[in-house]
């Protein structure tokens, strides 16, 4: 039965395998491109859709696995970690975390990946990292009460949201990673440059 | 010394390289990956370390490495250590571990260093509201199918495009 209960491992071999599940995912950002901020900024100018092409791939096929085993009955139900939503400070969060994105070329993950690889524009966008989180933290006092409690709906799923079966969401889901794909691929055939990589 | 990189890989291929660790990541540990929560709290640490007093009358500090005994004692501290090995090892089997900025072409790499930080800043305030990242929220969040994740990951792409065309003169 999945999650594994590995407590009984003791604490030193358990943050061993985050170092090890660290180390797949930096890995698999940094083959990705991910390392690179123009591969990244690239989605926004639609000449290169990568982002969406990795994100929604991970995402579809992440999602797949663990549905598929959930309902083979080899997941414990209840048991795996679903984000709760606050639904106001997410939307805000995000919108300011994408113009970040935008400006600064990186997320959180990418940043320290381009920084593994000596990349300077990388470890700029860490060092901001470290400022913008000091500035949240200086300035919650203002808005306590929006982050706290503005649409904290609690654990709630898309599907519950929607009120459709998890089964037809996954599929709609791979529908619309199917469409983007495609539709990634005409936009990049026409604003893209292929063949020539950046540096 | 002087190696050619090699190409990144196919983004299909990675992202399911991707969405298999992922999924790796809930089946031994019950949750997804994370990137900007050992971020904030390497910060937290030593934000406190350098204002021991100030951080004791921080609710945000407080809450994050003052009230727990070994704050760094934290999955997603150990994470992020592995993403920066696995990042290094991975440039480094491709040739891609050097010195550089990546910067559009109309860019100097100082301005590109200035947008990085202020970028970086902004993204930071905003990852922390959000309660995660691209990471935590987008893509752990988004295979488990939360609501506010999938909000989340759409608010990520609307802020983004909708300030893209007004800073294209960084990128293009």
């Amino acid at each position: 039965m999945f999650p594994l209960s590995i407590e009984s491992l003791g604490s030193a071999a358990v943050n061993g395998l985050y170092v090890l599940t660290g180390f797949l995912f930096g890995f698999a950002l940094e083959q990705a491109g991910f390392g690179n901020s123009r591969n990244l900024a690239s989605q926004f100018y639609l000449t290169d859709m990568r982002v969406l092409k990795v994100m929604f791939s991970a995402i579809v096929t992440a999602m797949l696995l663990l549905f598929g085993l959930e309902v083979a009955g080899l997941v414990r139900p209840g048991a795996l970690y679903i984000n709760p939503t606050h639904l106001w400070p997410g939307i805000v969060g995000g919108v300011i975390f994408g113009v970040g994105f935008v400006i600064g070329g990186y997320c959180p993950g990418t940043a320290v990946v381009s920084l593994s690889t000596l990349k300077l524009d990388g470890a700029f966008f860490v060092l901001g990292l470290t400022v913008g989180m000091v500035a949240f933290g200086e300035t919650l006092p203002l808005f306590r009460g929006f982050f706290d409690a503005s649409g904290a709906l609690g654990e709630v799923t898309l599907n519950q949201a929607l009120g459709l079966p998890r089964g037809v969401l996954v599929v709609l889901i791979v529908l619309m990673a199917l469409g983007m794909f495609w539709v990634a691929e005409r936009l990049e055939g026409r604003y893209g440059k292929r063949g020539s990589e950046s540096c | 010394m002087n190696r050619q990189p090699k190409n990144y890989l196919n983004p299909y291929l990675a992202g399911v390289l991707l969405g298999v660790v992922l999924t790796a990541s809930f089946l031994v540990f019950g949750h997804g990956l994370g990137a900007s929560g050992g971020v904030a709290l390497l910060t937290g640490v030593a934000q406190s370390a350098l204002l021991p007093a100030h951080a004791e009358r921080n609710p945000y500090l407080v809450n994050l490495v003052v009230s727990p005994e070994r704050p760094l004692d934290n999955w997603t501290v150990f994470e992020v250590l592995g993403v920066l090995l696995g990042g290094l090892a991975s440039g480094w089997l491709s040739g891609r571990v050097r010195v550089e900025t990546f910067r559009g072409p109309h860019v100097s790499a100082r301005a590109r260093w200035g947008y990085a930080f202020v970028g970086g800043g902004i993204a930071g305030f905003g990852v922390r509201l959000a309660r995660g990242c691209t990471s935590s929220q987008a893509l752990s969040g988004g295979a488990v199918l939360s609501a506010g994740s999938w909000a989340f990951m759409f608010a990520v792409f609307g802020g983004a495009y909708l300030l893209a065309y007004f800073v294209r003169r960084l990128w293009i």
